[in-house]
């Protein structure tokens, strides 16, 4: 434990010396904000709600998530820190640990810093603070899987941009398939006589964007909680199978 | 303190290293020889355990790096090959967090970097960020981290590469004063600096160990060691070359005949020394009237037998 707190306080702190993380939080809080204002409706709703303002998370983590990630294992690769760390008296479980809570924690200071939000629907009226609660949860999740994912993806590649790219790539299929049109496409169509509505909630099981609007509307169910756990932990486990396979 | 026992390592179809065994006492400094590609610095990180064997094995202080890995670790300092290092830290910082995954906290981490910092002569840029700092205290920065922790075990990957004459000279008495209480494995294409700090030497080509033995040792081995070496002049060059021909110690002779000189060596006969063909050419050069300009031994080159060695076995 004391090593996993050892790297992520290094990493932590390099997030923070370089620029990378204020300008993240900085972009993400403009889009999050300028989409829920201009495009989500917010204002002509209405409604003391959140839902315009989480319904855009999963888009904006498509490259957020990535972003942030990219560097984690890429980085290490390029300079050839991976020798040093490994052959450091630590597991690689407690390096890839320490710098996933690290980016973790990236992403927990760029949502607080939407807290404003929260602020704004409580003294416009009165809305439902478990929904908000929970659609805080689902954003964080989605987020914490984004970057899970581009933590594997950063394993293979030496590469920042390449492991943007095809994080951002997983992402965006991870979201898609989960994209009302495309279930609804899915429901009514047919194949072979065979229809594919099936198909339809298999793939709002693997979304990030269906599991995450249902929290956005309060419905916070344990089949999710356990999607995106142990999506995050596979990601995580995906990593050290990389790291490993890598060095052999 | 280190033992490595039929250590192999394929990438694919190519052997890297090939059932190479070694050990190594505290106290004693090895010195890693090879030209690029033998195999060295693979076997450097599995003995690190930063690449796992594909066969055969490695125990540091008695733990084994497969089975304890982190117990092995912790006795190891280690300098890979290019330096690498976080470049956004300060040399501090980098070093508070080597000492830290060492295990150390507080007073005792503080101390640590302190110790090191002054070890390696990093005062000056202490508090610099790495990304500023030149190649030469880049170097010593990720030496300072192998020793934070004052280990037992230093495996160096080309300590002195790319630094100045000065700082090559602070490398190796940095080298030959921790070989006293330490067991040292460092890699080098510098011949010179094996002979400066080395007690051991092993030279390895295709992953295999083709030499092992003390500089002197090796030295001796290079097929020149032993001859004599005469410059002569006072009868043609040609003559000259055939009275030593004919000398009753002399085996070969080989050199090149000038109109008025001769230079070049004579090899003794098996059981004889060169002492003994030395003085037999010293009186040859009284008999003949003679000028010998140059008359010696030679002590053997580490270079002659590090090219016999490695070079023409190219498959």
């Amino acid at each position: 434990m004391r090593n996993v707190w050892i790297v992520f306080k290094r990493e932590l702190i390099s997030y923070f010396t370089t620029p990378l993380a204020y300008v993240l939080i900085i972009i993400f809080c403009f889009l999050s904000l300028s989409l829920c204002l201009f495009f989500g409706g917010f204002i002509e709703r209405g409604d003391a709600s959140l839902s315009s303002f989480f319904y855009f998370h999963p888009w904006i983590y498509m490259i957020f998530g990535p972003a942030i990630g990219m560097r984690l294992w890429s980085e290490e690769h390029r300079m050839g820190t991976t020798e040093l760390l490994l052959t450091m008296p630590i597991s690689p479980w407690e390096a890839i640990l320490g710098k996933f809570l690290a980016a973790f924690t990236v992403l927990a200071v760029t949502l607080l810093s939407t807290i404003g939000m929260v602020f704004t629907v409580l003294s416009l009226g009165e809305p439902d603070v478990g929904v908000i609660f929970s659609g805080y949860l689902g954003s964080f999740l989605v987020g914490a899987s984004s970057i899970a994912i581009t933590c594997a993806v950063s394993a293979l590649t030496r590469n920042q941009i390449t492991c943007l790219l095809v994080s951002v790539t997983i992402c965006l299929v991870l979201t898609l398939v989960g994209f009302p049109p495309i279930s609804d496409l899915l429901r009514s169509s047919s194949f072979l006589g065979i229809k594919l509505g099936f198909l339809a909630d298999i793939c709002n099981g693997v979304s990030l964007f269906w599991h995450s609007t249902e929290m956005a509307r309060g419905l916070m169910r344990i089949q999710s909680l356990i999607y995106f756990i142990s999506l995050i932990g596979f990601c995580l486990f995906l990593t050290s199978v990389i790291i490993r396979s890598k060095r052999a | 303190m280190i033992e490595v026992k039929n250590l192999t390592k394929h990438f694919g179809p190519k052997v890297a290293v090939d059932n190479l065994s070694l050990s190594v006492r505290k106290g004693e400094v090895l010195g890693f020889l090879g030209p690029n590609g033998a195999g060295k610095s693979t076997t450097m990180r599995m003995i690190t355990g930063f690449l796992p064997p594909t066969s055969g094995g490695v125990t540091v202080g008695g733990d084994d790096m497969l089975e304890a890995p982190n117990r092995a670790k912790a006795r190891i300092g280690y300098l890979p090959e290019s330096a690498p290092l976080y470049l956004d830290m300060t040399v501090e910082g980098f070093l508070g967090f080597t000492a830290e995954l060492r295990g150390k906290s507080g007073s005792e981490k503080k101390e640590a970097v302190d110790r090191a910092i002054e070890t390696c002569f990093l005062q000056k840029v202490r508090r610099q960020a790495i990304d500023t700092l030149s190649k030469g205290y880049r170097h010593r920065t990720c030496l300072a981290q192998a020793i934070i922790h004052d280990p037992e075990v230093l495996i160096l990957d080309e300590p002195t590469d790319g630094l100045d004459p000065n700082q090559k000279d602070v490398v190796r008495n940095l080298i030959r004063e921790m070989g006293k209480t330490k067991a040292i494995i460092f890699s080098t294409h510098i011949l010179e600096e094996v002979e400066a700090c080395c007690s051991r030497a092993i030279i390895i080509d295709q992953g295999r160990i083709v030499a092992d033995g003390t500089p002197q040792d090796l030295r001796r081995r290079a097929s020149r060691a032993g001859a004599v070496h005469v410059v002569a002049s006072g009868l043609s060059g040609g003559a000259i070359e055939k009275e030593l021909g004919g000398l009753r110690h002399a085996a070969r002779v080989e050199g090149s005949a000038l109109a008025e000189s001769f230079s070049g060596i004579v090899w003794p006969k098996q059981n004889t020394g060169a002492g003994v063909l030395a003085a037999e050419i010293y009186q040859l050069a009284g008999a003949k009237n003679l000028v010998l300009s140059e008359l010696h031994e030679d002590q053997g080159r580490l270079d002659d037998m590090f090219r016999e060695l490695t070079s023409g076995n190219k498959s």
